[in-house]
């Protein structure tokens, strides 16, 4: 589904990412995991297409289409979801106006006809359910005067209801408390599906308890330095970052 | 300052017509009194103060005729200033002069409807203080030459205690004719104690045309706790230049909510005075100017709190493409003795061209103990962040633009009071905003 090559990427003149290669089949959970200043967010923006972020070497394929010639919208449409990291509040823009024109136009693009307001909150309603949460979401604007909580769970609502195919959460679990973290592992969970893939980009271990990744990728200073299975995390939360530090120098020597 | 604009307002035909017309001699002493001084200090210039974003320039050589004797007689298409869902009396001036077949003067008790032309002499003795108020200065020379040369206009009067139901439509259109002409129209509204009125104020253009000059001078007063909830709608032909005051006099506890929306003329001038002078009177503002092209607006707010626990709430927007020109002066006076007042105002605005301008000037002047206030203004550009983000759902960028822009906007004409027409003004707005395809 998705096939990141030798990905080098500048942002403000700095490299940031320095030779990234990455496969993700459909149906499997990847969880990036790596200290702050990594490159982590910039590897989920440049999936979503944000400007500022300059591929300077390496290829992005999603569907055997090349990624990076697509604009953020055509991304959505083909199916790649990134949920921020930091939401943004759009005051007057009412949360389900936003998402019914947000699915609307992705269904557009793709041939398939439009809901109209019935289908659509027959949609929601569904959505709502799944996540338990409140309807109230709905009326407001996006993400205005949300908690960070609410913003996060917002994130996954419109996951859930976008239903995309390749889904790339940055850092959704920072900041949450435990029962809102599991609120979004469910949201996670209740997508999983055989033709979706997600990539969990994270700096702690604690969602992974929740949603278990098929594969962990250890990402330092801009490279990937370690992969393996789910076990990865633990030693990760065990011995700390500095403990991939050292096998590389070790490596190294 | 001499120049063809000036001479040819002050036309000597239509000085003297408006001098001779039936009216008391005081009306008639007052308008030569307005037009002396009109020629003696002239049109407002760059360094006058208050006009000091908006030239007049660009009209310098116009020569435009005064009263367009066709009038009468101009053929309207009704769909220019038809609303939806309102039913109340209906006055259409057409440049500046009365058309009975266009109106509807439904009777109904406590609600004194009639036109300046049609007056009885006698009958204005009530209006006389607001017809024959003196102006100051060069900056209001164009309520001056109002005063010597409006001939007709809208008298409403809301008897003391009286809950009008139906909002009243009061239309202001400029006819466009072979010529240039120049018109000039006197709205005088009375609402006495405790009685209650919605009525909206509403400017438009018909018929293509040479461009024209009109000048509405409006004049509200609020007996003790009445209520007024205005609308005024300026959505005047593209080549027209429009001048226009606004007065409101609010007694103790009157109440004035306001919404404007400003998005039609080439030229556009609006002077918004408010005298908060009876104890505890309240005022809200809530508008909104869009402007593109090379389009001129400039909305001149002046807020005087002169009682004890007045309040002022004012909210307005702006935006401006292409090479349009938006300026926003929002000034707040708290008199001495006016403690305990509370004054907000509010102006944010929006550039969505390089070329576009908006000045925003918000002053806050306070004379007063226990007063309460808080200004601010901002101009900046749609955010980028928000755009990604809407775009990252899939909404394309035009769309995601117009959301934007129609949600900026929203803040200011969320609360219109009157069933059908906040509808209506987001559609008006929405056809002056960078186009879309469908939603």
């Amino acid at each position: 589904m998705l096939k990141i090559e030798n990905l080098h990427v500048r942002v403000a003149g700095k490299e940031i990412l320095k030779g990234i290669s990455l496969r993700v089949a459909a149906g499997e959970v990847h969880a990036i995991m790596g200290p702050n200043g990594a490159g982590k967010s910039t590897l989920g923006n440049v999936l979503a297409g944000r400007d500022g972020y300059e591929v300077t070497e390496g290829s992005i394929e999603y569907e055997g289409r090349n990624l990076l010639e697509l604009e953020p919208e055509e991304r959505a449409a083909a199916g790649v979801f990134l949920a921020f990291q930091y939401p943004v509040e759009i005051p007057g823009v009412n949360n389900t106006y936003f998402l019914r024109t947000a699915l609307n136009a992705q269904r557009r693009r793709r041939g398939e006809p439009e809901l109209d307001s019935m289908q659509f909150l027959k949609r929601v309603r569904e959505k709502l359910a799944v996540l338990h949460l409140k309807d109230e979401l709905l009326h407001r604007a996006v993400n205005e005067g949300f908690s960070g909580g609410e913003k996060k769970r917002n994130e996954i609502f419109q996951m859930a209801l976008l239903e995309p195919k390749l889904a790339v959460l940055d850092e959704t679990d920072s900041g949450l408390d435990i029962d809102a973290m599991k609120m979004v592992a469910d949201g996670v969970n209740a997508l999983r599906a055989p033709e979706r893939a997600f990539v969990i980009i994270t700096h702690y271990q604690r969602l992974l308890d929740y949603v278990i990744p098929d594969f962990v990728h250890v990402l330092a200073d801009g490279r990937i330095v370690e992969s393996g299975d789910r076990t990865l995390a633990h030693k990760l939360e065990e011995h700390g970052y500095a403990w991939i530090a050292e096998r590389k120098l070790a490596g190294a020597a | 300052m001499a120049s063809a604009l000036l001479e040819s307002l002050l036309d000597r035909d239509a000085l003297a017509g408006a001098s001779q017309a039936p009216q008391p001699a005081w009306l008639a002493a007052a308008r030569r009194a307005a037009a002396a001084s009109f020629a003696e200090d002239g049109l407002p210039e760059s360094r006058t103060e208050a006009w000091k974003y908006t030239s007049l320039r660009a009209l310098e050589q116009r020569k435009p005729v005064v009263c367009d004797g066709a009038a009468s007689a101009r053929a309207i298409d009704a769909s220019s200033f038809a609303l939806p869902e309102i039913k109340g009396a209906r006055l259409v001036f057409v440049n500046g002069l009365f058309r009975n077949d266009l109106s509807n003067l439904a009777e109904q008790n406590s609600l004194s409807i009639a036109t300046l032309a049609a007056a009885d002499p006698g009958a204005l003795e009530p209006w006389r203080a607001a017809l024959g108020r003196e102006y100051h200065g060069v900056a209001a020379a164009f309520a001056r030459l109002n005063t010597a040369l409006a001939i007709d206009g809208p008298l409403v009067r809301v008897a003391a205690g009286a809950k009008i139901a139906e909002p009243i439509h009061l239309v202001f259109i400029g006819a466009a004719a072979d010529r240039e002409i120049a018109w000039h129209a006197r709205a005088l509204i009375e609402i006495e104690a405790g009685a209650s009125l919605r009525l909206i104020e509403h400017h438009v253009g018909a018929a293509a045309g040479a461009p024209q000059f009109g000048n509405v001078v409006a004049q509200y007063a609020l007996g003790a706790g009445a209520r007024l909830d205005l609308v005024q709608i300026q959505n005047a032909a593209d080549d027209a230049t429009l001048i226009r005051r606004s007065e409101f006099a609010l007694a103790a506890d009157a109440v004035l909510s306001a919404h404007a929306l400003e998005v039609g003329a080439q030229l556009a001038r609006h002077d918004f005075d408010v005298d908060l002078g009876g104890k505890a009177a309240s005022f809200v503002s809530r508008g909104v100017f869009a402007l593109r092209g090379r389009q001129h607006a400039d909305t001149h707010l002046e807020v005087r709190h002169d009682a004890r626990d007045t309040v002022s709430d004012v909210l307005w927007r702006g935006v401006a493409d292409q090479r349009a020109r938006g300026v926003f002066h929002g000034a707040i006076t708290v008199a001495a003795g006016a403690d305990g007042a509370d004054a907000n105002l509010s102006n944010k605005n929006l550039l969505l061209s390089p070329h576009a301008e908006i000045d925003t000037q918000p002053v806050l002047e306070i004379y007063a103990d226990e007063v309460k206030a808080a200004h601010g203004a901002t101009v900046g550009q749609l955010d980028e962040r928000a755009m990604f983000y809407l775009r990252s759902r899939g909404i394309p960028p035009e769309t995601a633009r117009h959301l934007l822009i129609a949600a900026f906007c929203g803040a200011a004409l969320g609360n219109v009071p009157i069933a059908g027409l906040r509808e209506h003004l987001d559609a008006m707005l929405a056809s002056r905003l960078p186009r879309i395809g469908d939603v």
